[in-house]
């Protein structure tokens, strides 16, 4: 098997040329950071089995975020065959500097100038067989988008020839590594990993690892003079102290020499730009934040408007179906297990698919454009009188899908506690999971047409909760210095139609499988738990009241009951309190364990058939808006809480969490209730 | 010499001297923020917190803070 490690900058299109090279099925977005965890993807050419391990974006080999040193650690400890060096051609000056730090790896490496295309059309015409014979390794044009290059790049790598670094830096530099190497040669120094030339060079770097390899070499003594003396010399000529700038400072006179010699731009048509044009109105000094709020506007109500269409036909056939079925079971237990338990349980949850869809459609679209950093880039000043960090944007608008993504995102942000206040707020942005929960309530109480903005005002809400929330522990908790912002705002792009579907398609599936299989437990275990146990029924109480009885008395019932009067000051009754609970394994849960408890203790007359209905008839104005609130706010899921305890690194976090977000949701629930109750 | 903030909007210029240190100088260079480079000041936030610049086609988004680190000259051919 051949290992091939995929290294770019962000937003070159790595993760594209390897869904192009292996039809894989990965996510590509227009944002650093979309990668943040290698990921191993198998594929097969001319009988030769492939791993193809996407590393996430870095702009160089010195860490500076947790996802860059992953890449860092893998390229130089990890175990791999080659490098395929993704660059963008559209800007190859910066993109070569990456690569300069690449070639010191000492590892068969290929050059794929992606985005050829684009560059073609910008007039910039790459000599690609001049830049290979300079720097010594295969260089190849590809264009992910218009597939071309992947047979040549893949024949590349099965037949991968020898490749040696070329690399030559300036004369003084050159002079001083001659001389280390002139040395180690005549003591017939050899290492098992790096010619003696790449010893020297490494040994002029300051770098670490090869300084403590050399310590305990029986050279050192002498060798240590060589080295100081040849340190000197270049301290002098550059005018300064630190190897690593002068480093710095020589890769990119290499690149832009590089470019020089092997790039001709040619002189493009004014219509060049067309990314300045529309930044021109979209990070507008005053229009830019209300047109980013008003395109968020607008996904809230077209997820409401479009979902809530196919939501009737869902609902009333989830009805339908439970009807059917109930009337071909003769078993009242079993009729009951699957028809109030079961479909009423799945169904409830099945019924806010449109939503989710739409929803997820909307954020791979923010993006795969290439909007979102503008937007980090609009806010990051009002973010930062928050105690945040522009890039918080980022895992923050991820939140709104699913926060176990988010946590992970966060990544990409430098400074620790930048990172933990973003992950401590995270679960304020309400995911996807929500959704249900704020649809089902809305549409009980409100006219579809109000619920979109209802809807938008509820996310917005949850968005401000979570700025004040950020103040308070920046204030508090994460004191400290600041992270620089420097972002790079990548080319928009106009998303691929097949990435858009493959987003919709992979959520519409796990949501299914999701309502299929862990949900469908769940409500089992909710129906279970509210029919037992089991009670005598007495002569003189009639069958509803009855009824009402049991479910009261069922282990779920009794739950709720013990710890209803805690919630009592928010004004939920058991059935509230006991979602709220179930809750915490997922927030479709939610909605699920509503389905069962409404669809049980049905006291409402026999023409409520549907779960909008009972909830609007069963729960006061006050209490819904209070559960609201609560659910806005407090624990993430089970899967979620341990993705955070993982990115947080420390268990204690997480106990943090838990007072953080229940503490908020009890406060702002509390206040909430007594609010509306003021009002009506 | 100017620093980049003092920059009117669509002012070209070129980089004379970075004077950040350590991660935000190597972060900066790794961006195509170098010296001898060309650049342009795109856009700036309400109060000139944050400032978009134009680097070689790149587009870069930094703070003031930053931006008092890149020194700049006007371009004589």
């Amino acid at each position: 098997m051949i290992k091939v490690a995929v290294v770019g900058q962000p937003n070159v299109g790595k993760s594209m040329l390897i869904n192009s090279i292996s039809k894989g099925h990965l996510k590509v977005g227009n944002f650093s950071g979309v990668t943040v965890e290698k990921e191993d993807i198998f594929t097969n050419f001319q009988n030769k089995e492939l791993d193809v391990i996407d590393l996430p974006g870095s702009y160089s080999l010195k860490d500076f975020t947790i996802d860059e040193k992953v890449t860092s650690d893998f390229l130089k400890n990890g175990d791999y065959h080659l490098i395929v060096n993704v660059v963008d051609s559209t800007h190859l000056k910066k993109n070569l500097y990456l690569t300069t730090q690449l070639l010191e790896l000492n590892r068969d490496m290929i050059l794929v100038l992606n985005m050829i295309d684009e560059a073609e059309k910008k007039e910039i015409d790459i000599d690609a067989e001049y830049l290979s014979s300079i720097l010594g390794i295969p260089v190849l044009k590809f264009s992910a988008s218009e597939k071309r290059g992947t047979e040549k790049l893949l024949e590349t790598i099965v037949n991968m020839p020898k490749t040696e670094n070329k690399i030559i830096y300036s004369d003084p530099i050159e002079e001083e590594i001659l001389n280390i190497e002139t040395f180690l040669n005549k003591r017939k120094f050899i290492d098992d990993r790096f010619t003696n030339r790449q010893v020297a060079t490494k040994l002029l770097q300051n770098s670490q690892d090869m300084f403590e390899k050399m310590h305990n070499s029986l050279l050192w003594v002498e060798l240590s003079d060589v080295l100081k003396h040849s340190l000197e010399h270049l301290y002098i000529h550059f005018n300064e102290k630190d190897m690593a700038n002068i480093f710095s400072e020589e890769r990119v006179a290499i690149s832009t020499g590089l470019v020089r010699e092997t790039v001709k731009f040619g002189t493009p048509k004014k219509k060049r730009c067309t990314t300045r044009k529309i930044d021109d109105v979209l990070i507008h000094q005053v229009w830019g934040i209300p047109i980013f709020l008003f395109l968020i506007w607008g996904l809230f109500q077209l997820t409401f408007e479009i979902g809530s269409i196919p939501m009737d036909w869902i609902d009333s056939g989830v009805g339908m179906f439970g009807e059917l079925v109930g009337s071909q079971i003769g078993d009242e237990f079993f009729r009951s297990l699957i028809v109030d338990g079961i479909i009423s349980g799945v169904g409830a949850v099945l019924l806010f698919l449109p939503n989710i869809l739409i929803l997820f459609l909307g954020i791979a679209l923010l993006e795969t454009t290439g909007y979102m950093s503008r937007v980090a880039f609009l806010l990051d000043g009002f973010f930062h009188k928050f105690g945040l960090h522009g890039k918080s944007f980022i895992p923050l608008v991820t939140g709104f899908g699913c926060s176990i993504p988010a946590y992970m995102s966060a990544r990409t942000l430098k400074n620790e506690k930048d990172r933990l206040i973003t992950m401590f707020i995270i679960g304020f942005m309400s995911c996807g999971a929500k959704l249900p929960v704020y649809v089902l309530f809305l549409s009980a109480f409100f006219s579809s047409e109000d619920a979109g903005n209802y809807l938008f005002a509820i996310y917005l809400l949850g968005a401000i909760f979570g700025l004040i929330g950020a103040k308070v522990l920046r204030m508090f908790v994460f004191k400290g210095e600041d992270e620089p912002f420097v972002m790079e705002l990548p080319t928009y792009r106009l998303p691929s139609f097949f990435l858009l579907w493959h987003t919709v398609k992979t959520q519409a599936i796990m949501y299914l499988k999701k309502a299929g299989t862990f949900i469908l437990v769940a409500s089992m275990v909710i129906w279970f738990a509210s029919n037992f146990p089991k009670y005598e029924q007495p002569e003189n109480i009639s069958n509803i009241e009855f009824q009402k009885y049991s479910l009261e008395n069922s282990y779920l019932g009794l739950i709720g009951k013990t710890t209803q009067p805690f919630f009592e000051p928010l004004g939920f009754d058991w059935q509230l309190t006991i979602a709220l609970e179930t809750g915490i394994a997922a927030k479709e849960v939610v909605v699920a364990t509503l389905g069962v408890l409404y669809s049980l203790g049905d006291e409402v007359d026999e023409n409520s058939e549907t779960l909008l209905t009972r909830i609007r008839e069963n729960i006061p104005f006050a209490s819904a808006v209070a559960f609201i609130v609560f659910v806005m706010v407090y624990l993430p899921c089970f899967a979620a809480s341990i993705v955070f305890i993982k990115e947080s690194g420390k268990n204690i976090y997480f106990l943090y969490l838990i007072i953080f977000t229940t503490a908020s949701a009890y406060i702002l629930s509390f206040i909430a209730y007594n609010l509306v109750k003021a009002i009506e | 010499m100017k620093t980049l903030i003092e920059l009117e909007k669509n002012e070209k210029v070129i980089i004379l001297k970075i004077t950040a240190k350590g991660d935000l100088r190597e972060r900066l260079i790794s961006f195509g923020v170098t010296k001898g480079s060309e650049i342009e000041l795109k856009h700036c936030s309400p109060n000139r917190e944050n400032l978009e610049i134009d680097v070689d086609g790149v587009f870069i988004a930094l703070r003031k803070d930053e931006a008092q680190h890149i020194k700049v000259g006007k371009i004589d051919d």
